[in-house]
């Protein structure tokens, strides 16, 4: 089967940011996104987990797109304005796609 | 002296008191024990709901007055003030950064309704009265301390704070805010006869969830006073205890000179005593990423909410009685 290639970003971001990093996303020319949450995790800021997290400001989020490789410099800069003062990873990682006109 | 340490004392062995404390001791011990996520949030939505029409209600059955107004007034000027008070007493007692400092202060500006709700039925254990628009005071102190807090950082670290345009609408249209005003509003128009349609879903199951709530809390609370143990340091701790007392004296002297029942006068107390550990954190993480969440989230949460409930409350039911003679 016919495949093209394309690019997947992965987010992950404070809960509280999530709007705020999807309206960037958006203005980058992404047409669809996933949001996932995440349960628990480690790193420079110490380990933290779900359990317990009683309000917005403590959660984190995973957000995943899969855009044309052409629009991946533009929301590298968008996201990274959202992300850049904030606990956060961006990860960028190729992959194929078979409907390229939808990304 | 001795009436007011063994109101004190009664208070001390309420149920909801003691399921927070057994709530701290599992997260102690390290029990499994847990409150499911959803059910945690279905409760606090049930204890929004409750209180906030049991309290339009009565404003319905007792009348609009000009002390609404000023209760209104008071709580807004407390909450956007105690922060100042606060930044101070932090800059003095703890080696905080402006930008940890401010961040810090601005928590306590704001207030917590669990700990306001658990004063409710402290104040209601005790056969006092308390005028129902108290809900409406809480729910306008919810925000201005975050602007305070904001300007304290403009003030002394030259615009460290990021301000953008979705975050005031966050926060006054926070959930737990719309869904306490709207209680409250839906209370005011449909009165008494609302209430009573409603009574038993609101009036007769209220305290054994909010024991269910509080136990939760507890296990919150335990659990982050159990990991902060690197964050508190001696005088972090020793604010985390004075602020709601100093708190709570501007309550006092507000419910006071405003002419507020004894029963008005303690939750005024408890609502200037109380520090957020919901809206005003997230609005710091989105404002103020620079300061470090670990320290405000276990002063509020881990050392003043737990403060409140074990002692403070008692505390101001018995200052607040012994003032006023109620």
């Amino acid at each position: 089967m016919q495949t093209h290639n394309a690019k997947r970003v992965a987010v992950i971001i404070e809960a509280v940011m999530q709007s705020r990093l999807t309206d960037a996303m958006e203005n980058a020319g992404v047409t669809g996104y996933s949001i996932l949450p995440v349960l628990a995790g480690g790193g420079r800021s110490g380990n933290w987990s779900r359990e317990g997290q009683i309000g917005r400001g403590q959660g984190m989020v995973q957000v995943i797109c899969i855009i044309a490789p052409d629009k991946l410099d533009d929301l590298l800069n968008k996201a990274f304005a959202v992300v850049e003062k904030h606990i956060g990873v961006i990860s960028v990682s190729d992959c194929e796609v078979l409907r390229a006109e939808r990304f | 002296m001795e009436g007011m340490l063994a109101l004190a004392a009664d208070n001390l062995l309420s149920p909801i008191i003691l399921f927070f404390a057994l709530g701290v001791l599992a997260a102690f011990a390290r029990s499994d024990l847990s409150i499911p996520e959803a059910i945690a949030k279905g409760m606090s939505i049930y204890l929004l709901f409750a209180i906030g029409f049991k309290g339009g209600a009565a404003v319905a059955d007792n009348g609009i007055d000009s002390t609404l107004i000023l209760s209104l007034v008071a709580g807004l000027v407390l909450s956007f003030a105690i922060p100042m008070v606060a930044f101070a007493l932090l800059r003095v007692m703890t080696g905080l950064s402006v930008v940890d400092a401010a961040a810090v202060a601005g928590h306590y500006g704001s207030i917590s309704i669990v700990t306001f709700v658990a004063a409710t039925s402290v104040v209601q254990g005790a056969g006092l009265d308390s005028e129902g628009y108290m809900v409406a005071v809480a729910a306008v102190m919810e925000a201005p301390a975050i602007l305070s807090a904001l300007w304290l950082i403009a003030r002394f670290d030259k615009g460290a704070a990021q301000m953008d345009a979705g975050l005031m609408r966050e926060i006054l249209l926070n959930g737990s805010i719309v869904l306490l005003v709207g209680s409250f509003l839906i209370g005011v128009i449909t009165g008494a006869e609302g209430l009573d349609l409603i009574a038993p879903f609101i009036v007769t199951p209220f305290q054994g969830v909010l024991c269910l709530f509080l136990l939760d809390m507890g296990l919150v609370a335990g659990r982050g006073l159990r990991e902060a143990r690197g964050v508190l340091k001696p005088g972090l701790f020793l604010f985390g205890v004075v602020m709601p007392v100093v708190g709570s004296a501007f309550g006092l002297l507000a419910g006071v000179l405003l002419g507020l029942s004894p029963g008005g006068v303690v939750l005024f107390m408890t609502l200037s005593a109380s520090a957020s550990y919901i809206a005003v954190p997230a609005a710091m993480r989105v404002a103020l990423p620079e300061a470090n969440p670990s320290i405000y989230l276990t002063l509020s949460l881990g050392v003043t909410f737990p403060f409140n409930l074990t002692l403070g409350i008692p505390l101001y039911l018995a200052v607040a009685s012994f003032v006023t003679g109620g």
